[in-house]
């Protein structure tokens, strides 16, 4: 039976070759003008056969050869930065800079195990303090600290 | 000689002679920590110098990235652990040396070596400037073509893992760059109806997403972070080296400084290739190979000295053809374009305090680094026995606020979710997020020098291909491009895995 021999170059290969249909479509839409004077699609276009041939190459090679050892995929890390970056975005127009930095600091701590609740908070405090230091002080951007859910 | 006049009144004015020390001492401490190497350290600090003056933005972020190499080597001395990917080989003597109980003399002779091999590849950036800048004058849109494909190519496949993926990544890079509105017709290109995405991605969005969020996940995930140390403490007594040692470390110095100073430009080998070469170049002019490994102090002097050397000269191209060699590079272009300076052979002309001033900060800088390595060295001794979960939340406010405060956008918040889910998936499946940004920098320029290369050329790409020049490195791309291809299809050949810089 035809047996896949890395399955990650396969799906790592198929990625590419959808992006680049996904783009090459979108750059058909674009003028593409002649070789003398290339209008804005013809460029991006190149890249997108490029592109294509490239992830084709790495599926098909994927089927043939073993790849590479891969990692697995550390899902507690992922997800926790992840919220704590999500956090940030979502809170900081309500809550303003300080609250918002502070809960992205905090749910990022839970990130990495061993963490003990009171240096997490002590290193949070000091990295709000820091940041306001430099970013609101320092560089005088105009940051709302406390928003509009505060009065 | 304009060094004098213009550069050193420069960068010895106060803001710049702070902004210089604040990088070097960034880049020792992002060196000395391990996992956050020179790349990500120019990331995170990447949104603030939107808000500073060119020349003292440039001068902090080149502080950053060669203070780096000086700090990474402690960590690899102190605890076997490469401080960034330059200091790795270092590991292999230095931590030996250490567990002898000299652990001084190794950092003493790799900051002394460090600082001769950044002296002469500043020496080399300087003979090499004038020659390069009357050269590339000559240069039209099809002779900068031909060098920014070969240099993307090179980039992308000499260091990273598989070349075909880096090649791949390069060319994802190039789309990413066309996003946004083209210059020459006013068409919207990939927005996909996003009014944010009209002036293109920010480049500080991508790194952020691709260096920034991934490499926080990845070492949060990593246990090795977590484990306790213990250091013993370094005194100053103990850093002065031997006669012996003196002796045996000069000729190391000087050979790995060459090295490193011919390798630095060239596109794709940057510090850490070249300390890698340093080091069998050592073994193997030594009289006694059978003691590198067991702590050999020419097996720190000259890597050290190497890695220091190619920093300084990875200049050249970057700052007089505007042509980076690594995604390093690519973000001191992308901090001279947030200002609206376009790096390339007249920016000497054009823009001298950032020329000169920049050169003469890489002599004070490399002055100050020897003062925070060799008397300060016990700060960042204490500094390695914090442990390294404290740094992570760190990293992640600073990348959310300094993409936020780039643009002062939350798209720009959404869109970094997006790049570091997308980057930590290209960490899973083994393809190198690296090239992804040199493309990226690069790819509005290789498009306007095509278009207007083909305008030239009539439409001819014959044409284009018989300038003597413009041909010669378009016959040397495609050379190396299908010997890559055949060895990628032949076999698996995954090339050296190096991580980027």
């Amino acid at each position: 039976m035809f047996q896949v021999k890395s399955p990650k170059d396969v799906i790592g290969g198929g990625l590419l070759v959808v992006f680049a249909l996904l783009l090459g479509e979108q750059s058909f839409v674009l003028p593409l003008g002649s070789s003398a004077r290339m209008g804005p699609g013809y460029f991006p276009l190149v890249l997108c056969v490029v592109l294509a041939a490239m992830g084709l190459l790495i599926a098909v090679r994927g089927f043939r050869f073993e790849g590479e050892i891969y990692g697995h995929i550390a899902w507690r890390g992922m997800g926790l930065v992840l919220i704590a970056v999500l956090f940030f975005a979502f809170t900081l127009r309500p809550l303003g800079l300080i609250p918002a930095l502070a809960g992205t600091g905090l749910l990022a701590t839970l990130a990495s195990r061993r963490f003990h609740l009171k240096t997490a908070v002590l290193l949070v405090a000091a990295l709000v303090l820091f940041s306001w230091a430099v970013f609101v002080e320092g560089l005088g951007l105009p940051f709302v600290l406390f928003g509009s859910w505060f009065g | 000689m304009d060094l004098f006049t213009v550069g050193f009144p420069t960068a010895f004015s106060l803001q710049n002679l702070a902004f210089c020390f604040a990088g070097v001492f960034l880049g020792t401490l992002a060196g000395a920590l391990p996992g956050i190497g020179a790349l990500t350290a120019v990331t995170l600090l990447l949104p603030i110098t939107f808000h500073l003056d060119p020349t003292a933005a440039i001068i902090m972020l080149a502080g950053v990235y060669y203070g780096t190499e000086y700090g990474g080597s402690t960590a690899s001395i102190l605890l076997n652990l490469p401080g960034t990917a330059a200091n790795a080989v270092t590991c292999l003597d230095g931590y030996p040396m250490s567990q002898q109980g000299r652990a001084g003399v190794a950092l003493f002779v790799t900051t002394a070596g460090s600082f001769v091999g950044g002296s002469i590849g500043i020496l080399v950036l300087l003979a090499m400037a004038p020659l390069l800048v009357s050269f590339s004058l000559a240069f039209g849109p099809a002779e900068y073509f031909a060098i920014m494909v070969f240099g993307l190519l090179a980039s992308a496949t000499i260091a990273q893992g598989s070349p075909l993926k880096g090649l791949g990544m390069v060319v994802m890079g190039l789309l990413l760059g066309t996003v946004g509105i083209d210059i020459n017709s006013g068409t919207y290109r990939f927005t996909f109806g996003f009014f944010d995405l009209f002036d293109g991605i920010s480049l500080i969005v991508l790194a952020m997403g691709l260096f920034g969020v991934t490499e926080v996940i990845a070492a949060i995930s990593e246990k090795s972070g977590d484990r306790d140390r213990k250091l013993n403490k370094v005194s100053l007594r103990s850093m002065i080296p031997t006669r012996e040692d003196v002796r045996r470390s000069i000729l190391p110095v000087l050979r790995g400084s060459g090295i490193g100073s011919i390798l630095g430009p060239l596109p794709g080998t940057g510090p850490t290739i070249a300390s890698f070469i340093s080091y069998s170049i050592e073994k193997r002019v030594a009289k006694d190979p059978s003691r590198f490994g067991k702590g050999a102090i020419e097996g720190i002097a000259s890597p050290e000295a190497s890695n220091n050397a190619a920093g300084q000269t990875a200049f050249v191209p970057t700052l007089l053809l505007g042509i980076p060699g690594s995604a390093t590079m690519a973000l001191m272009i992308g901090a001279l374009m947030i200002h609206g300076i376009s790096p390339g052979p007249r920016l000497m002309a054009s823009h001298p305090e950032i020329f000169w001033g920049l050169i003469a900060s890489f002599w004070i800088g490399n002055v100050l680094l020897v003062i925070l390595n060799i008397p300060l060295i016990g700060i960042w001794v204490r500094l390695l026995s914090i442990p390294a979960n404290m740094l992570y939340p760190v990293v992640v406010v600073l990348i959310c606020l300094g993409t936020y405060t780039a643009t002062n956008n939350l798209f720009d918040v959404w869109l970094l979710i997006f790049f570091g889910i997308a980057g930590y998936l290209m960490r899973i499946l083994k393809f190198e997020p690296a090239p992804v940004l040199v493309g990226f920098i690069l790819g509005p320029m290789v498009e306007e020098n095509l278009r207007r290369a083909m305008l030239l050329a009539d439409g001819n790409f014959l044409e284009i291909v018989s300038r003597p020049l413009a041909g010669s490195i378009i016959a040397v791309t495609v050379i190396m491009a299908a010997i890559l291809l055949i060895l990628s299809i032949k076999k698996y050949y995954s090339g050296q895995a190096m991580p980027a810089e």
